[in-house]
């Protein structure tokens, strides 16, 4: 350090060759493996000449369609790096007992349940559900786009700079070892004075506000940009959902922006929120951070819970059953999410009164939920059901996550929690519900959405080993923690002494290989589909029968959407236009206007990941001149007022005439 | 209740479901409203740090030793002044007159600079006593949601000068006007919340 | 249950990407009079309370805190009027809702931070207490 120049540490920080992890061979092997990937990747770009059409009309694209097919591929990619952490943590439980290490040293096993906690919750369970907000709302609501489609690009370049700067910790550095959710003071800078926190502190930071601005885009869409007629009340389900996960995003992330702020000033500037000394609590922390967390697993579910609601209604052939309660529900829990965080740390000693309040907050938010619950099953009472594979999905979720739900309320009895409380039990919890619930209920759309986004099916055959696989393996994974947790088995530990526990870990461990298993199916299943796709083919845009009005338009849709707006006079606004002997316009049709590409999102979000970068290695010249560049970049931004263009009458027509043909086609 | 396919419901013409031509409404002012509300809920956090924390003194200063009232009391009025400057700048924009809406606009930026200046005084002050961030957790606290507050003031600025070349160079546009009139919900949001810090910051830290 | 028989009301037929023409009809349209009369109010809202603060006005500082404390909220309601041009007809309302939705969520957290924190630091972190909280515990 002594002979490093004042220019040197100006511009490399903290950064040096030893931030390389050289020695861990473990990481080398998988760097080595990404880097054949990724240069896989380039070659096939460059090999198609898809560089240009890739800038075009992915990167810069405003289309909502597009920017949620990137949120998807995000979120699966992450899923890939998510789950070989988890792999890595089962194989290390499966097999250190007693004299046995395991092959992973605490200070590795650390990071590894942090990040695989960060990935699943920030970097694949969030991208998924806002990719498919993204791709189906503005089609549901009858409309062309979200209200602010540039600040749609801004949001994706920004949640994909936040997953970026985590996978960049794989290589360069370290990651945190605190946790998903960073306790102070081991999350301080004395407990962690390396640069896990910091990468996990300004990842976050960037994708959250991406995310934050994609909650103020879609609630006004929701609320002003409704086709005529289309009163809340006549919504799709799925739409309610979406706004009221909106409204939970908006209230909800800016309590996460000021915490992680609070700790990063901690850590860089020396100030007492939470520290140990000089008055600072550390429990404050703890606060803020769940006042955040327990919405954000509301803002994961109510999703996933919309989506239900149109497969159910969909594949039962009826109209979704108590459309209005389903509606209330969502809103009660929507304003209860808020009233319950503090069962997250019943154990730290706020007292009976306190906990026996949330105890009771917590238990009353389960019955919305089990009010839907029913509404899904009389639906499905007397309906001609489909097994398609969305319904699959859909039943699978059912019942797995009552379960979940039932292991949620046992935890809400504070004496129980007192037990249960960072045991395996509260992990199968919260896997229960997340993969049963969440997780489940975006396989169900995405196998539901897919023939709308590109056209053909997904195949059935692989797409049921991904289900059984999914489905079995984790009950065999989890099954076994509840039963590890109600033993006493403590969470995040690496090595146990008792080897009569080993059964257990070997038989969670099965489970996670079959749910690998799952996986390699699904992946498979995208490319048999796309081999396959001409047998597949969504030739009407209605493949499933379904009752909203995205499946009025062609698949994929048209940049546009629609080429004239839809008028709505009912709920499940297609099955009325059905019923009623609708019939496509055929001609008439006019200038449409839509928004233009920009290159400003994705040059931002970079700006800002560089930004990042330099403040997690403290690499002051390049956080100044990436901070002063991200200003003035929005600065200039704001000067370009020409913004959109019109899509001819003539372009429409052709676009139009070729669905009338491939409609007439296969009519 | 169960609607089947094969209701026999009248046939409607088909262009009883579909209107050729429709434009969604403005949806910018709303957004912007819900980013404030997003904005009182950061603030509430930093309000909730501060009331948690405003006691933990760790043997330094407490506010009662700190707060200089006049001081605050010259910078509220600063303040509030700001507000009606940027009402004026609103009144000229709604009589289209451009230089009218550029005059109040600066005063109001000039108020705001004044309003930073200040509170700059004041924190170099506190600085130099040694009564930084650093010293308890009721500085820290302090410094975090006054200073947040004069971030956004500062940003605020920036905005004004931004919005007053834009409109100097294209006139007050449909788009400008749209854009003063965010920057007119985000400048009195500020003051708002500057109520709720002299109040429960300075005023209440004077009287424990 | 459907109602076939007119049209319903369409939307705004505004341009979409060029904003409202018709401002000045809207509410939130802004007077001389309503900035006056809303800075004399905020003057006098602001005034009250730096005096009671500065000149020890009132016997005991937790009456003063409260006075204090609906001066200051009556003092954003003027701000929410007069400034704001707050009103149900803003945004078909949704303004108004977000508002108190959001000021009720603001109390949650706050007076919920409050009450844990406080609940948390009497029963595990007796070094802690700051003085005039243990006086007013042993009374």
């Amino acid at each position: 350090m002594q002979d490093k120049t004042d220019l040197t540490s100006l511009i490399f920080g903290r950064l040096s060759l030893e931030s390389i992890p050289y020695h861990e061979p473990i990481l080398i092997v998988t760097f080595a493996i990404a880097a054949l990937a990724g240069l896989g990747v380039i070659g096939f770009i460059t090999h198609k000449r898809f560089w240009g059409t890739l800038w075009r009309d992915w990167i810069t694209s405003i289309d909502h369609k597009k920017i949620g097919i990137m949120y998807i591929i995000l979120a699966f990619v992450m899923l890939l790096r998510g789950f070989s952490d988890a792999l890595m943590m089962r194989a290390q439980q499966a097999m250190a007992f007693g004299g046995s290490e395991g092959f992973l040293p605490p200070e590795h096993y650390d990071q590894l349940f942090t990040v695989h906690g960060v990935i699943m919750i920030f970097f694949v369970a969030m991208p998924m559900i806002v990719g498919i907000m993204n791709f189906v709302v503005p089609l549901q609501l009858g409309t062309r786009d979200v209200a602010f489609p540039f600040l749609n690009n801004f949001s994706f370049w920004l949640t994909a700079s936040g997953a970026g700067l985590t996978m960049i910790s794989l290589f360069v550095g370290e990651f945190g070892k605190t946790g998903w959710l960073a306790f102070p003071p081991l999350s301080g800078i004395e407990g962690s004075p390396g640069v896990g926190v910091d990468y996990y502190i300004w990842s976050l930071q960037i994708a959250g506000v991406g995310t934050l601005l994609s909650g103020v885009n879609f609630m006004v869409t929701i609320i002003k940009n409704r086709a005529p007629g289309m009163t809340l009340m006549k919504m799709p389900i799925f739409t309610w959902t979406a706004l009221c996960t909106n409204i939970l995003i908006v209230v909800s992330f800016p309590i996460l922006t000021v915490v992680l702020a609070m700790l990063s000033m901690d850590r860089m500037l020396g100030t007492h929120f939470f520290t140990n000394d000089m008055g600072g609590n550390m429990m404050m922390y703890v606060n803020l951070i769940w006042i955040w967390g327990h919405p954000e697993v509301y803002i994961l579910i109510l999703p996933a819970f919309g989506v239900f609601s149109e497969v159910v209604a969909t594949f039962s052939g009826k109209r979704l059953f108590g459309y209005s309660s389903m509606v209330y529900a969502t809103i009660v829990i929507t304003v209860l999410s808020y009233l319950v965080w503090m069962h997250h740390f019943f154990t730290m000693g706020a007292g009976a009164s306190v906990n026996a309040f949330f105890g009771i907050t917590t238990m009353i938010i389960s019955i919305p939920t089990g009010a839907k619950l029913f509404n899904w099953l009389f639906t499905m009472y007397r309906g001609r059901i489909r097994f398609e594979l969305p319904m699959m999905w859909t039943v699978s979720f059912m019942v797995t996550f009552t379960i979940g739900g039932m292991t949620g309320v046992l935890l809400a009895v504070p004496p129980a929690d007192f037990v249960l409380h960072n045991s395996l039990f509260l992990v199968a919890h919260f896997h229960n519900v997340i993969i049963g619930g969440v997780l489940f209920g975006m396989f169900a759309a995405i196998n539901y959405w897919f023939p709308k986004a590109f056209g053909y099916k997904l195949d059935d055959y692989w797409g049921k080993w991904s289900f059984w696989l999914w489905t079995i393996g984790f009950y065999a994974a989890f099954m076994p923690l509840y039963v590890l947790g109600l033993m006493g088995v403590t969470r995040r530990m690496n090595h146990f002494d008792d080897a009569s526990l080993q059964i257990w870990f070997v038989i969670a461990a099965v489970g996670a290989l079959m749910i690998l298993g799952g996986i390699v199916a699904s992946i498979i299943q995208f490319v048999v589909s796309y081999r396959r796709r001409d047998e597949l083919r969504d030739h009407t845009g209605d493949i499933w029968n379904g009752r909203t009005l995205e499946w009025s338009t062609s698949s994929p849709p048209p940049q546009y959407n629609f080429a004239f707006t839809p008028v709505v006079y009912d709920n499940d606004a297609w099955t009325d236009m059905k019923k009623h002997g609708f019939e496509r316009p055929r001609e008439g049709f006019l200038p449409i206007h839509m928004p233009k590409n920009t290159a400003a999102g994705f040059v931002l979000a970079m700006l800002s990941a560089a930004c990042g970068f330099g403040l997690i290695w403290h690499m002051w010249l390049l956080v100044g001149v990436s901070f002063v560049a991200l200003i003035g970049g929005i600065i200039i931004h704001t000067f370009n007022y020409n913004r959109d263009y019109h899509i001819s009458a003539e372009d429409v027509t052709r676009v139009e005439n070729e669905r009338s043909q491939q409609m007439d086609r296969y009519a | 209740m169960t609607t089947n396919a094969t209701d026999a419901t009248q046939n409607l013409p088909s262009s009883h479901f579909y209107v050729r031509e429709h434009h969604p409404e403005q949806g910018t002012l709303l957004g912007f409203w819900l980013y404030l509300m997003s904005d009182c809920l950061l603030f509430a956090g930093l309000f909730a740090t501060y009331a948690v924390l405003s006691h933990s003194y760790a043997g330094g200063p407490s506010g009662a030793d700190i707060f200089d009232l006049p001081l605050v009391a010259l910078n509220t009025s600063f303040l509030l002044v700001s507000s009606i400057t940027f009402g004026f700048a609103m009144l000229q924009m709604q009589l289209k007159r451009v230089n009218g809406t550029l005059l109040w606009l600066g005063v109001t930026g000039l108020l705001g600079v004044a309003f930073i200046g200040l509170e700059l005084y004041e924190f170099a002050h506190l600085l130099g006593e040694g009564f930084g961030p650093q010293r308890s957790a009721f500085l820290t606290a302090f410094f975090a949601l006054v200073g947040t507050h004069g971030l956004h003031v500062s940003f605020g600025i920036i905005w004004i000068i931004v919005l007053m070349a834009q409109v100097k160079r294209f006139g007050l546009t449909t788009d400008n006007n749209r854009r003063l009139m965010c920057l007119s919900m985000f400048w009195h949001f500020l003051d708002v919340v500057w109520i709720g810090v002299f109040t429960f910051v300075y005023l209440m830290g004077v009287l424990q | 249950m459907s109602e076939h028989n007119a049209l319903p009301p369409s939307g705004d037929s505004h341009d979409h990407y060029q904003g409202h023409h018709g401002e000045e009809t809207r509410p939130g349209h802004s007077t001389l009079k309503g900035y006056i009369t809303g800075f004399v109010l905020s003057v006098i809202l602001t005034a009250i309370p730096f005096w009671l603060v500065m000149g020890n006005v009132i016997d005991g500082s937790g009456l003063t805190a409260l006075v204090i404390l609906i001066f200051a909220a009556a003092q954003i309601f003027v701000h929410m009027i007069y400034f704001l041009h707050m009103s149900p007809k803003a945004e078909g309302g949704w303004n108004l809702l977000a508002l108190i939705f959001t000021l009720i969520l603001v109390f949650i957290a706050l007076a919920g931070s409050v009450w844990v924190m406080y609940n948390l630091n009497v029963n595990m972190m007796p070094g802690v207490m700051s003085e005039p909280v243990l006086q007013m515990q042993s009374q």
